[in-house]
């Protein structure tokens, strides 16, 4: 229960312990207007788990080590951030999850900067805590309407590219270093031409001496346009403007808008401000902006420590940005199918449920605020279509590399393959076939007829990825009896 | 060459029968039909004419497909695509697309490129077949060019 001190006792100068100074209130009830935060918390030996628990509530907001006097010039108790539940966590000793919830009014509006320092700040690095993981967030209505949301979002993204009805495609050219301008535009122009929508700059690629920005985007709208005039399809090169400093990003932002692209690309690893300044620039340019999660990995993949990627997810959208890479399951990079599902839904669906089995610990409503495309990047092919569609559903970017390029018979070969599969598998889909059991006979049989698909199937037929994922689920569903 | 926008470009052209089936998927999923046509189809061009309103009250595919062929036989020669349109908040837009006719010849486009300051380009894409005007853009086309429903 919680400890109520009396005033004198809850002021002595010294130190108390975290939760007699009301970072513990297990009977608070979360208001609606409050912005509510789970932590997988590991305390050090010794600690009790709800000390530990109202430690990060404190540390999160207003405490700091010792009493002091001048919480008493303020209406310290709204300001303070209350842990109102902690339970153990189902098969892992020693780990508890916190609930904390915190007053709306401890955030700037429209900053993910200021949510993340209290929330991500200081406290990840207590000393009585021997880990501690961000699991998933709860944001306010009130709250995300001070976001912009995504400059473009899938609707309007669909409709400007007049792509309805399956999944976009995508591949990144490779190799990722080293091209020149002129022999990169040609991996774009032969991609697009091909039959992808998308190409892209991978995450490293900015502006190093083998190839300047600009070399890039010259050859590369001339790539986009001539694709764009063989096919009758409008067509995009996502331009990465990532750079070192805010006013070259906008330069290069600028250059792409004057080119006539229709997408430009930032990194993750550009920070949450540049982020959303960039979201600005594109929804008043009518760019649709494109995040790779480049970096992420380095804090979201543990189980035990960090932040979980499903809370990146919910700041991307708030952010405002209209691509996120969230997995492939079947790729080559992690990815549980359930977790996977969660970070998809984040990024898509109006309103979330809370589910345990995908991650999501709490229902979210998003407030109108715009969906965002999730890009499924990393080891994919033609021959896994199927099971991309069935994991990963028709409102996404499957982003292939050597899927495409390392097609035997070349990249519009390579290309061609992937459209012919996704349309195949969508028709197939739509005929109320069982795709996923039968997909693989699907795909034969259109590689009956089209060649590009067959040396696809050929190649790649039996890669597969079968790791077992780092961040997988604490809770599994069970079947609720019916009686 | 093909002209390859809308979601089953890539394939064979669909039979009459695999149309009736997306259609089908299309109701199912509480989509409303509308048929369009064009003789200008450039990237951008946003708007098709339409083939009458969407049948918002039509739940049958076979009657669906009377349409698109009533919609075929007054012109031949021109691009005909399928729509089906979501209300469903939060998409109320187009959920699938798709091309049930097509010319027999299609000329396809030129790109056209500006020099501008510096390296950079500015480019235009030109249909070859909106050199002619309205309605006399291929080969064996009526001349009126109305929806052709009187």
């Amino acid at each position: 229960m919680r400890t109520t001190l009396s005033s004198n006792e809850r002021y002595r100068a010294g130190v108390i312990p975290y939760a007699k100074m009301g970072y513990w209130e297990p009977d608070y009830i979360p208001k609606d207007t409050d912005v509510l935060a789970l932590f997988r918390v590991t305390p050090q030996d010794g600690v009790d788990p709800i000390e530990a628990a109202a430690a990060v509530a404190g540390e999160s907001s207003t405490a700091t080590w010792t009493v002091v006097w001048t919480d008493r010039l303020t209406a310290c108790e709204v300001y303070r951030a209350k842990a109102y539940r902690v339970d153990a966590v189902p098969n892992s000793p020693g780990q508890y999850f916190a609930y904390i919830a915190y007053d709306m009014d401890l955030f700037e509006e429209g900053s993910i900067a200021n949510l993340t320092a209290s929330i991500i700040g200081n406290v990840f690095g207590f000393k009585a805590i021997k880990a501690l993981r961000l699991e998933d967030m709860r944001i306010p209505v009130a709250y995300l309407k001070t976001f912009q949301g995504p400059a473009t979002g899938i609707v309007v993204e669909r409709e400007r590219l007049d792509k309805f009805g399956r999944p976009l495609l995508g591949a990144t050219i490779k190799p990722k270093l080293g091209l020149s301008g002129k022999n990169y535009g040609r991996v774009v122009y032969e991609a697009l031409r091909g039959g992808l929508d998308f190409t892209k700059d991978d995450e490293n690629i900015n502006s190093q001496p083998f190839m300047r920005w600009s070399e890039r985007f010259l050859f590369g709208m001339e790539a986009v346009n001539r694709a764009a005039a063989a096919t009758g399809e409008i067509k995009g090169h996502y331009f990465n403007v990532t750079a070192g400093t805010m006013e070259d990003m906008y330069e290069r932002a600028e250059f792409a808008k004057e080119l006539g692209s229709i997408i430009i690309m930032i990194d993750l690893v550009v920070g949450y401000t540049a982020i959303q300044s960039m979201a600005k620039w594109a929804r008043r340019n009518d760019m649709i902006l494109h995040l790779h999660r480049a970096g992420n990995s380095a804090y979201a993949r543990q189980k035990n420590h960090g932040m979980n990627f499903r809370v990146i997810c919910k700041w991307m959208r708030m952010a405002g940005v209209d691509h996120l890479h969230a997995g492939t399951v079947v790729g080559k990079l992690e990815g549980d199918p359930l977790m996977v599902r969660g970070f998809y839904d984040t990024l898509r669906e109006p309103h979330t449920a809370a589910r345990l089995e995908n991650g999501l610990f709490f229902e979210q409503d998003w407030a109108s605020l715009r969906m965002v495309m999730p890009v499924a990047s990393g080891g994919i092919h033609a021959g896994q279509m199927h099971q991309l569609l069935h994991y990963l559903g028709e409102d996404v970017i499957l982003q292939f590399g050597g899927g495409t390029i390392g097609h035997p018979a070349g990249i519009q070969a390579g290309a061609t393959a992937n459209r012919v599969a996704v349309e195949a598998i969508i028709q197939a889909r739509n005929e109320g076939r069982d795709y996923l059991k039968e997909g693989p006979e699907i795909l034969e049989r259109a590689a009956r007829w089209c060649s590009p698909l067959r040396g696809a199937l050929e190649t790649w037929k039996d890669v597969t990825f079968n790791y077992e994922s780092t961040d997988t689920a604490d809770f599994v569903p069970v079947a609720t009896p019916t009686y | 060459m093909r002209i390859t926008q809308g979601t089953f470009s890539f394939l064979p052209d669909l039979t009459d029968q695999q149309i009736v089936s997306q259609i089908d998927y299309c109701i199912t999923n509480g989509w409303s039909i509308g048929i369009e046509h064009t003789d200008d189809p450039h990237p951008r061009n946003s708007y098709w004419e339409m083939w009458d309103l969407p049948m918002f009250e039509v739940r049958d595919p076979a009657a669906i497909l009377v349409e698109i062929k009533a919609c075929r036989k007054a012109l031949p020669n021109h691009y005909i695509k399928v729509n089906a349109n979501n209300p469903l908040r939060g998409r109320e837009t187009v959920a699938l697309s798709f091309i049930v006719n097509r010319p027999q010849r299609e000329p396809g486009f030129r790109l056209d490129r500006q020099e501008v300051g510096g390296r950079a380009i500015q480019y235009t894409i030109h249909s070859y077949a909106a050199d002619k005007p309205e309605g006399e853009r291929y080969d064996g086309e009526r001349t009126d060019s109305g929806n052709g429903r009187g």
